[in-house]
């Protein structure tokens, strides 16, 4: 591999090319819009003109006499036989015209209006004036010049110039050919140009105006041969054939002296043919189209959008070194790992060098090739970069040669081997936990595993979800990646400075088993639950009961607890009394953790959840990223192993409940029925009391949604008090491993009122939502009241009224998500130029400061608690013991309150999966 | 017409023009150039009122803004007048 000379780029300039220019550095004229001779080669003075590059193995180019890979191409240029504008300048030739004087070409400001006006630049430039703030002063510049209507400097009348869509300009009606444009813009002085934001050095105007067109290398617009044999051009080369053909016409006509409207025409085409060339979806033009209607992609086509060369080539470009498969779940691994398929790590590789140090492990693993045989997965390699920079490929062939000629200073790309450091992302990536570092487990199959305590910042599931795996080439990149990308250093989410990983589902199923009521498991369960967790010794027994040792849940989950820890805080399962009885709750909701020992309380959600655990934050807070990453791993470990032994399931039975409660939230949702009747008679009969600032009709609304929502709260209460702690479906609802009580009570009890746009059902026929209702009916049932459950099973009527509500949401979705793509978009352009520098400033890359501070407070959010710098109560707690503090901290529990419902707010919506159940993945 | 004055709402924060000696005080204790401040348009609504209160109020001056602040409680800002 040969490299060229590096060097640093300074600064870039834009500018306009001059004629002149494109002459100079014109490899050829193009003359004939022919491409390929009969003879297959392509025709001198042509289209495909082999001093432009060549595109054909074989042959040479006829500039640089290089070959195919080596030959960048060159540009050729086309002489055309009268000017044309160039439609990505019309607004600052219409500025020019306007701000110029028709006949002596100064601008239209007095000499001492020009130095104030320069002046006034040199100020705002001064004071730190980015690009838009410079080109809306050029802007008001012109604005004032074009309001002259003598010229301060000859004294000519200045007539108005308009412009005429797309590229006519037209002074006082009479059309100004490009000719005259350009003569009108060449007697503009250099002096004057600054004023209206020009450097006369780069840009002259009048370069705006056409003479000579660029015609790009052919390695720019190759042609492809079809399998027929037959060639087809690039759209680009198709455009320039056609501005060639009308250029040529064009020449001939105005030479032969024919008449002036033919002349005219042909200019117009010309015009028309460059126009098109340039930007083919230019307003007022009809897009050139091929021959089956397609429109033709040219040069603006090329670079827009989304599909275009900026976002698609170069902000976004296709990698090597990844890997793309499904995801399946392994809650074996530790959160930092991965699992990767053998095939895939086979392919994947990580290059190091060969020294005196490593030459032996170099030669071992070159001589087992690039698939070493075994029952074990060891890594092999696949290629081999000598120090002259040769690749060579290696295969069970050479693989032995090469190993014996494997010198010092040469490169190898081993095989991806547990340990290694990857970059592991699922989409969309909207924040940076969307993209960690994991370490590489090579595993048997097929799929990337990963620990389900990683699920969340990823919102990733099993349901045929996919994830990319990106291999790091350099010692620094891996480093880098393994410091603050690693998945244990993202426990804690900068966004609300809580735990953004952690248990989910039966991690949290599975810990209410091991410690709810404190239950009893013998030896042969306690030893199961512990050889889950590398806990060598069994402790001894919590009690003996008839010679039988037992040990107690909390002081199995205890031994993974640091041995200092004190806190106390409140389970998911809390029944939020009015006055909390603490240890001696009777729910066994109040957790207080001694000196590392759980003394009451059940390890639910609020314990170790994603989002709201709190004894995890506390972990990662107070003892770092490594304790924190093994008590994950461990406290998830344990609550399946004491989930195993248990056993957990649940079925539709959960929601079974007894004749009378059926019985009894039928006659509750009649009289609600009833009550809504009367309301609507109430109505009829005019005796209906209109609410303040609403109608007749909203007040009847408002007063049947209440009535109704509260029956089936009722109808869910029912059923609630048949459903005990002992029912897993309640289980999992109270301690947060999924579902709630709504959802137990839709299946048990009644679904409810089905709204759009929160309102009762009204539309479909006329005067009713179906025709199985009469017009005017405003009862319960007309509306979309569902007053079956899941489980009892719908009318019809109440099925297509839960279809109705439920499409809502499908459309809710769809719309969220394809809205917060585009704000998401918006928002990563705007911000992503800032930096916090060392002084905890915010500035950008032209220096400017955005924030004096950091956040105001340089506070960094995921080391803060839940946002704040410090919390007093911990700071308390910490010096003068749990029993004093206590009860100062009960005194400012509204605090907590306020942080509970924040966190609340997290879960439901955002991380819902069920919202992307319905859908493909 | 009655004249509304934003910055007596309460929901404005304070903005007072800076003197040229506090100008130079501010630049050198945050050690940078005047070009690197956050900018204030000349057509902001507080700093038209700014120019009934003080005068020479011009592109080129800097603003010392006093507000309140969701993580900080009270935060200081500086801005730099510019056109527009
Ligand atoms: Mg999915
Ligand atoms: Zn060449
Ligand atoms: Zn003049
Ligand atoms: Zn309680």
């Amino acid at each position: 591999m040969t490299r060229g000379i590096s060097k640093t780029i300074d600064s870039i300039k834009f500018g306009l090319i001059s004629p002149d220019e494109i002459r100079k550095m014109s490899a050829t004229k193009v003359i004939t819009a022919d491409t390929y001779g009969d003879d297959g080669f392509p025709i001198e003075l042509g289209l495909m003109d082999p001093h432009m590059g060549v595109i054909e193995p074989g042959l040479r180019c006829k500039t640089c006499g290089k070959r195919v890979e080596e030959c960048p191409g060159h540009f050729g240029h086309i002489d055309l036989a009268m000017p044309v504008v160039h439609v990505g300048f019309i607004k600052d030739i219409k500025k020019l015209l306007q701000g110029t004087c028709g006949s002596c070409g100064r601008l239209l400001l007095t000499n001492e209006e020009i130095k104030e006006y320069m002046e006034l630049i040199s100020k705002t430039k001064e004071l730190g004036a980015d690009a838009i703030d410079m080109s809306v002063l050029t802007k008001d510049i012109a604005k004032d010049a074009a309001t002259r209507r003598i010229c301060p400097h000859c004294g000519a009348e200045q007539l108005k110039i308009t412009l005429d869509k797309p590229t006519t300009f037209r002074e006082a009606g009479h059309k100004l050919t490009p000719k005259e444009i350009r003569e009108r813009l060449e007697r503009i002085p250099d002096g004057d140009l600054p004023a209206l934001g020009i450097n006369p050095k780069t840009a002259r105007p009048e370069w705006m105006i056409l003479t000579s067109l660029p015609v790009p290398p052919v390695t720019v617009r190759p042609s492809i041969t079809l399998e027929s044999g037959d060639r087809s051009e690039d759209d680009l080369t198709h455009k320039l054939v056609d501005i060639l053909r009308i250029n040529q016409r064009l020449r001939e006509n105005r030479d032969a002296g024919s008449p002036q409207l033919i002349v005219e025409d042909l200019w117009e085409l010309l015009q028309y043919h460059i126009s098109t060339y340039f930007d083919n979806q230019t307003a007022g033009i009809p897009p050139a189209r091929h021959r089956s209607g397609r429109p033709l992609k040219t040069l603006v086509q090329r670079l827009k959008g989304k599909e275009g060369r900026f976002r698609s080539n170069l902000s976004g470009k296709r990698v090597n070194f990844s890997a793309r498969t499904v995801i399946s779940p392994d809650p074996i691994l530790s959160i930092n790992q991965v699992g990767v398929p053998e095939a895939a790590s086979r392919e994947l590789t990580v290059p190091f060098r060969v020294t005196a140090n490593t030459i032996d492990l170099a030669k071992e693993m070159v001589r087992r090739g690039p698939s070493p045989e075994g029952v074990k997965y060891i890594p092999g390699v696949n290629y081999v970069i000598r120090p002259d920079g040769r690749r060579i490929k290696v295969t069970e062939r050479n693989r032995e040669t090469v190993s014996e000629n494997l010198t010092i200073g040469s490169t190898v790309e081993r095989q991806l081997m547990d340990g290694d450091i990857v970059l592991f992302n699922r989409q969309p990536s909207l924040h940076r936990m969307s993209m960690m570092a994991h370490e590489v487990r090579v595993m048997p199959h097929k799929t990337f595993r990963f620990n389900l305590c990683v699920c969340p910042p990823y919102n990733a599931d099993f349901d045929g979800d996919e994830m990319n795996l990106h291999v790091l080439q350099s010692e620094e990149a891996r480093a880098e990646a393994k410091i603050i990308m690693r998945v244990q250093e993202n426990i804690l989410s900068p966004r609300f400075g809580g735990p953004v990983i952690g248990g989910i589902h039966d991690h949290i199923s599975g810990a209410f088993m091991l410690t709810y009521k404190n239950p009893l498991f013998t030896e042969d369960e306690s030893v199961r639950i512990l050889s889950k967790v590398k806990l060598l010794d069994l402790p001894e027994p919590s009690e003996i009961i008839d010679g039988v040792e037992y040990w107690r849940g909390k002081e199995l989950f205890s031994l993974i607890l640091p041995n200092d820890l004190n806190m106390s805080f409140r389970s998911s399962i809390c029944e939020k009394c009015d006055v909390c009885t603490r240890e001696k709750c009777e729910y066994d909701a109040y957790v207080r953790i001694k000196e590392g020992k759980l003394l009451v309380g059940t390890i639910d959600e609020n314990a170790i959840g994603a989002f709201k655990g709190k004894l995890l934050d506390k972990i990662a807070r107070d003892y770092g990223s490594d304790a924190a990453r093994e008590f994950l791993d461990q406290a998830t470990q344990i609550a399946l192993g004491a989930i195993m032994v248990r056993g957990f399931t649940t079925g539709i039975d959960d929601e079974d409940i007894p004749k009378e409660a059926q019985n009894k939230i039928e006659a509750m949702l009649e009289d609600a029925k009833k009550e809504v009747d009367d309301l609507v008679q109430a109505y009829h009969d005019g005796l209906l009391e209109p609410m303040p600032g609403r109608s007749l009709e909203e007040t009847l609304e408002v007063r049947a949604m209440s009535v109704l929502g509260r029956a089936r709260d009722e109808a869910g209460q029912i059923a609630g008090q048949f459903l005990g702690m002992d029912n897993a479906a309640v289980r999992m609802a109270r301690s947060g491993a999924r579902g709630s009580m709504l959802n137990l009570s839709q299946m048990a009890g009644s679904i409810g009122q089905q709204a759009v746009r929160g309102e009762r059902l009204s539309r479909g026929y006329w005067g009713r939502t179906l025709p199985h209702f009469k017009e005017g009916d405003l009862g319960s049932e007309a509306k979309g009241f569902v007053k079956n459950s899941y489980k009892s099973g719908l009318e019809p009527t109440e099925f297509f009224f839960h279809s109705m509500g439920g499409r809502e949401g499908l459309v809710d979705t769809a719309v969220r998500t394809s809205r917060s793509g585009y704000m998401q978009r918006r928002l990563i352009n705007a911000l992503e130029d800032l930096k916090v520098i060392k002084n905890g400033r915010v500035v950008n890359t032209a220096g400017t400061i955005i924030q004096f501070l950091y956040g105001e407070d340089g506070t960094d959010p995921s080391r803060s608690v839940q946002g704040d710098a410090v919390r007093v109560d911990d700071v308390l707690r910490e010096v003068l013991g749990d029993e004093v503090t206590d009860e100062m901290i009960e005194l400012s529990m509204a605090g907590y309150g306020t942080y509970d419902r924040d966190m609340e707010s997290f879960d439901t919506d955002e991380f819902d999966i069920e919202n992307d159940e319905e859908g493909g993945d | 017409m009655a004249r509304f004055n934003v910055l007596e709402h309460q929901m404005v924060p304070e903005h007072y023009l800076l003197s040229l000696e506090e100008e130079k005080e501010v630049l050198k204790q945050l050690n940078i150039t005047r070009d690197q401040l956050p900018k204030l348009r000349m057509s902001d609504p507080a700093v038209r009122i700014l120019r009934r209160i003080e005068t020479d109020v011009k592109e080129g001056r800097i603003v010392r803004i006093i507000r309140e602040s969701q993580t900080a409680g009270q935060t200081i800002i500086y801005r730099l007048l510019i056109r527009g």
